[in-house]
């Protein structure tokens, strides 16, 4: 909304600089998203051109005289094609400071010979003034301007765009704003009055208004002017139009434009003499039912539309748009001008599904007041006589279906003030604050008032709504600053946030970057995972994507994850660890998707940077496994890892990722990613290694360990006793296995594998796992004769549960 | 040259020693040595000594190693050492021979003791230095490392700030119901404030031909989930991802995090807000700052607030704490929990009053640490998330 201060200063008096007011209405809750000026045109006048004759020497130039008002004419060359003697016009003298058209640059403009004559000056175009880009011809001042007026008083002006929210339509309106500034800065409002001679014929009797769904129309007032003209504006309301954004089209149109920016109230006029039997109906549109609107498109409409008719057809769009059967033309001379209150959301709707936001359902989709239609009306047709001529008809036709129902009134009471705002506040103080918006109240007790929402304000239902009336004007800045005191509730840590929050500190202790990702990915995206990872889940899609790369709620992290870190392999050097916790979506067959909490990784890349110590070895799966395990650790949680067949997955390279102890419930897959996956994400240079696990398994199987409670063991005194110990086992015997069977063994403390061997001297099928054992005891110091018999006992197991033979 | 008859014990030897000089022990016999000792100190005299620590002291200078010096403490210090030996023969010599040459003979002793110990250091620096030296300037060997995302970080912080004043984290839903979305807080369908959230719609028809879900567009939804399972006092935060249908540009993203906070209880007010809020300001932004708040609207809270903080230059240093050229800073939208939200969830209006806001971690990230585009954030360009 542009709210020039030339228009708006109409109403109330403008007591602060532009940018204080903007400040003021800002804080109070109308948004100045910009503030500007036009004009600053020194040594600019209203000039007059006595004469004109052709330019001797070139035929699109003409030679002006041009009274500057305080000296003698001077002579002007002027290549606009629309100058005339006679005409006031913007007049530069050589020396002012303007746009030059020809550099795009402001200079100082110089006396100039043009194709032989010296020009003393320029005739500016709206260009040259920076007012608009339009330079094709030169700026046709009022007649009534004065020779020799600075042209600042007469184009300059200033502007303040709004930003509004959408429960303050009414400042929509120059008198809406006016309101709130008058209410800001303690000025009188000055509403324009609306009376006009009426003739004798009463409007009723020539014409008739019937509202058959009074549920979408609640109140149609109109009005009858014969005999107009129709021709174009006088020049004042065609400046405020175009100042206000709005192009001039012809008297009346323009009259209803004006009441509309003046007062918030949409009009529209009809066309009389077009209007069977005189007589307006007001219902819903059949269904299927077609109309023309004036923009000349054939809309097809539901009985959810509602129609200005007349008993025959169509002729308009409640509150969206006009039609073009009825429109207003050069020759109409009787006039219906309609002034009505439509239901706000029933107007919304159709405009919405006709994608018809209009400047009128702009507005009366927020809600206006009926009280507000009969007033707009008689601006508007005491401005259509000023402007257009011809006789209003007596009086105005209102139907007005809930007219006897009373305005509810709201209270306010210093008790319900304290408990909101935390501050006394005097009933006086929040009386005339609220007076002052023109809200007018009634005392109804020491500490208590009721308030009537005037008619210009549908935003005002409830107590709080006059709480906050009061407290915007007052300013925030006289509330004061406590803190809470009521009593703190008990805290509810959530389990699943908890463990997320350990997780990813987890894996970040343990070298892995977090990404964050959109969780809506493409369906391509999806299928380069191979068909496995869907698990034959059906997928949820947007129903209004943006994009068609961005339409399911992803059912995996994966293709996401590679996706940023095919984007990094494409903009960096080195190797990549990075990981994600995210929802996947799930649908369920009634109500909202399951969202299950995912935690994804990935590493590809160089293990280090290229550095000086030549570790040059590249990531793999034990580096991925590896930290997967030490931030499960971390965690108190002992992973275990059983080969697994996937196939998003290199064959024989993926695992099962289950909780020690408990391999038969997997919490997620780890593995390098199968070449033609990788190939299709554009990551086949190097080995991808990718996790995922689901941390409802994982927080599921976490709270049902007892660990917590069991976790501390004490420290043993005694010194431990290692053995180094090779056992040649059946190649496919998993090494965790025979680990689990070593510290399953009395007095074994710990087995780590440190050698893993096939080739030469050990059989074919088979290969050696040489681990270092730690024995301790928690009581005594262990004798030599004590760890021999300990590895008599954890051999002899090994060799009955997995054959293995201890190597020479 | 002096011809000498020796007694020492049982056994006597006949020397022919010069008297005062120097004899390397370490080339004699042991009795040689015991004799030679006895045989000098009866020969003493304070010059003599003087002569024989210097002496000591050239041999230690010489000496290349460790274990060179060690011979040479034997040799001169040990319990068979000259300077030993000396000492032990003082009570056989002449009583007025005594105190001279017992005087000398300690401070020869003290000399060369403290002579040893500066040359095992030095012969011990020497060593060190020997082993040659690191060039300190190679990199070191690489320790990867791993960081949160930004918004976690930010996330965190400005969860732990509201914690601290008694606060719990909750999550829900990103795909959300209508109902909880827009019409529990008082956004009723067809509402022109639905304007401000425009919205992804999940592709589902129930029964009545409704598309009921869409992708959250704030975590306000959980105001009233939250209420609908506890009665007062509530005193929540709510972080989490939402979804707009919006074009991207350097400060608009579709997905986006939002970090929504509300309290409800007998008693609580707009100057409670404005305390609660202030704390969490000076938390994340320091100290010093300033709030202000400013009339908005947003339907569930009424009155509706928006608050920025305080972004003054500072005298000190010219500089203004955010690097903007405004004075004050847009953070959050805020508000007193609408009546209507309360009744919606079965609270009583008239008893219970509460306050609720909301913000992007992302535009405080933004404003914390000067990034000019939020895109940056779910790009995941490592060179981004590493400076964090």
């Amino acid at each position: 909304m542009l709210i020039p201060f030339s228009w708006l200063s109409q109403y109330v008096d403008i007591t602060l600089p532009a940018d204080e007011l903007a400040h003021r209405l800002t804080m109070g809750g109308i948004e100045v998203g910009d503030v500007f000026t036009r004009g600053g045109w020194e040594g600019c006048v209203v000039g007059y051109v006595r004469a004109t004759r052709p330019h001797p020497n070139a035929d699109t130039l003409t030679l002006c005289e041009v009274d500057p008002g305080d000296g003698p004419p001077v002579e002007v060359v002027c290549g606009a094609p629309n100058v005339a003697s006679g005409q006031k016009i913007c007049f530069a003298r050589p020396g002012v400071t303007l746009l030059n058209m020809h550099t795009g640059r402001r200079e100082e403009l110089k006396p100039a010979t043009i194709r032989g004559v010296v020009s003393e000056g320029m005739i500016c175009s709206e260009a040259e003034l920076e007012i608009s880009e339009e330079h094709e011809g030169i700026i046709v001042l009022p007649d009534d301007a004065e020779v020799g007026t600075p042209l600042d008083d007469v184009l300059g002006d200033t502007f303040l765009e709004l930003e509004l929210t959408p429960n303050r339509g009414d400042c929509l309106s120059m008198l809406g704003v006016a309101r709130e500034i008058g209410a800001l800065t303690g000025q009188q409002v000055r509403v324009p009055d609306v009376s006009y001679r009426e003739s004798g014929t009463a409007a009723s009797e020539l014409a008739r208004v019937s509202i058959a769904d009074p549920d979408l129309c609640l109140r149609y007032t109109a009005s009858v002017v014969t005999g107009i003209s129709i021709g174009p504006s006088p020049h004042w309301l065609q400046d405020r139009l175009i100042r206000a954004g709005l192009r001039p089209i012809n008297n009346v149109v323009d009259v209803t434009n004006y009441v509309m920016l003046e007062f918030n109230q949409p009009l529209h006029a009809f066309d009389l003499d077009t209007v069977t039997d005189r007589h307006v109906v007001v219902r819903r549109a059949a269904d299927g039912e077609k109309f023309t609107t004036l923009d000349d498109v054939e809309r097809t409409l539901t009985a959810d539309n509602l129609l200005i008719a007349d008993p025959t057809q169509a002729i308009g769009i409640g509150g969206v748009m006009g039609g073009a059967n009825s429109e207003i033309t050069a020759s109409t001379t009787n006039l219906l001008l309609e002034s009505a209150t439509f239901h706000n959301l029933n107007n919304r709707r159709t405009a919405t599904e006709l994608n018809l936001r209009t400047e009128a359902s702009q507005r009366f989709e927020k809600g206006l007041r009926p009280e507000l239609a009969p007033i707009a009306l008689r601006r508007a047709t005491q401005l259509i006589l000023e402007t257009a001529g011809g006789e209003a008809a007596a009086g105005i036709i209102d139907v007005f279906p809930d007219g006897d129902k009373a305005v509810a009134s709201v209270p306010l009471t210093v008790q319900r003030l304290r408990q909101v705002l935390g501050m006394d506040l005097d009933i006086g103080r929040a009386e005339s604050v609220l007076n002052s918006l023109g809200i007018a109240t009634k005392r109804t007790g020491s500490d208590s008032l009721e308030a009537e929402p005037p008619y210009w304000r549908s935003d005002i239902a409830i107590e709080e709504d006059l709480i906050e009336e009061v407290i915007r004007i007052i300013g925030y800045d006289e509330v004061p600053t406590t803190m809470l005191s009521s009593p703190i509730p008990y805290h509810r840590g959530d389990a699943m946030t908890t463990l997320k929050d350990r997780l990813r500190d987890a894996l970040v202790a343990a070298g892995m970057q977090e990404t964050i990702s959109y969780p809506l990915v493409g369906p391509d995206e999806l299928a380069k995972l191979g068909n496995g990872y869907d698990e034959g889940e059906s997928l949820l899609r947007v129903a209004n994507p943006m994009s068609a790369e961005q339409d399911v709620l992803r059912p995996t992290l994966a293709a996401s994850i590679l996706n940023t870190l095919a984007y990094n392999r494409g903009h960096n050097d080195g190797g990549f660890r990075l990981f994600e916790l995210g929802r996947a979506f799930i649908p369920q067959s009634d109500g909202l998707p399951k969202e299950r909490e995912v935690a994804a990784g990935v590493m590809c890349g160089p293990r280090y940077d290229a550095n000086w110590l030549n570790d040059t070895e590249v990531l793999d799966f034990f580096d991925l496994s590896g930290t997967l395990a030490t931030a499960l650790n971390r965690m108190g949680i002992d992973a275990d890892f059983s080969s697994a067949d996937h196939a998003m997955f290199h064959p024989g390279r993926c695992a099962n990722v289950a909780i020690a102890g408990e391999q038969d419930a997997a919490i997620g897959l780890i593995g390098e990613l199968h070449p033609d996956v990788a190939a299709a994400f554009d990551l086949d240079a190097e080995p991808v290694i990718y996790f995922e696990l689901r941390l409802d398994d994982l927080l599921a199987a976490q709270l049902g360990d007892e660990f917590a409670a069991s976790r501390f063991q004490s420290l043993s005194r005694f010194p431990a006793a290692n053995r180094d110990l090779a056992l040649v086992v059946a190649a496919d015997v998993p090494a965790s296995r025979v680990r689990q069977l070593i510290e399953r063994v009395r007095l074994v403390e710990r087995a780590e594998l440190f050698d893993v061997y096939e080739g030469e001297n050990v059989p074919e099928g088979t290969r050696s796992l040489a681990f270092r054992i730690r024995f301790r005891a928690g009581d005594r110091t262990l004798t030599a004769e004590d760890v021999n018999r300990a590895v008599n006992g954890l051999t002899r197991a090994l060799e009955r549960e997995v054959g293995a033979t201890v190597r020479g | 040259m002096t011809n000498w008859r020796l007694r020492a014990g049982r056994w006597s030897i006949r020397l022919t020693l010069r008297q005062g000089a120097a004899y390397n022990f370490t080339s004699l016999t042991l009795l040689q040595r015991i004799i030679v000792s006895q045989v000098l100190a009866q020969t003493q005299s304070a010059e003599s000594i003087s002569e024989l620590a210097s002496q000591a002291l050239a041999e230690l200078d010489a000496v290349p190693d460790a274990d060179s010096a060690e011979q040479w403490r034997v040799a001169w210090l040990g319990r068979r050492g000259q300077i030993t030996g000396i000492l032990r023969s003082i009570p056989q010599l002449e009583p007025e021979l005594r105190r001279e040459v017992g005087t000398a003979a300690n401070q020869a002793r003290n000399l060369l003791d403290e002579a040893l110990s500066r040359r095992i250091r030095e012969l011990a620096e020497a060593e060190l230095a020997a082993r040659g030296a690191l060039d300190v300037t190679l990199p070191g060997r690489p320790v990867v490392t791993g960081r949160l995302h930004p918004t976690t970080q930010i996330v965190r912080e400005v969860c732990a700030a509201f914690m601290a004043m008694g606060f719990s984290v909750v999550e829900g839903p990103e795909v959300e119901l209508d109902h909880y979305n827009f019409e529990m807080l008082n956004i009723p369908a067809g509402h022109p404030a639905r304007d401000m959230w425009n919205s992804l719609w999940v592709d589902y028809v129930n029964e009545d031909g409704q598309q009921p879900m869409l992708l959250r567009t704030h975590t306000s939804p959980m105001q009233a989930r939250v209420m609908e399972s506890q009665e007062p006092p509530v005193r929540v935060v709510v972080p989490g991802k939402c979804y707009r249908y919006e074009a991207t540009d350097a400060t608009h993203e579709w997905h986006f995090y939002q970090i929504e906070g509300l309290a409800v209880a007998e008693g609580i007010t707009f100057a409670d807000l404005k305390g609660t809020l202030y704390e969490f300001a000076r938390r994340v932004f320091g100290a010093d700052r300033q709030i202000r708040f400013r009339c908005d609207y947003f339907p569930f809270v009424e009155p509706g607030v928006d608050m920025s903080i305080s972004n003054f230059v500072d005298p000190a240093t010219g500089r203004r704490p955010i690097n903007r050229d405004e004075d004050w800073i847009e953070i959050m939208g805020a508000g007193m929990v609408h009546p209507r939200v309360l009744e919606g969830v079965g609270y009583d209006p008239q008893r219970y009053t509460g306050f609720a806001f909301g913000m992007g971690p992302e535009r405080i990230g933004m404003l914390k640490y000067g990034i000019d585009d939020i895109r940056h954030f779910y790009r995941n360009d490592v060179r981004f998330l590493r400076q964090f």
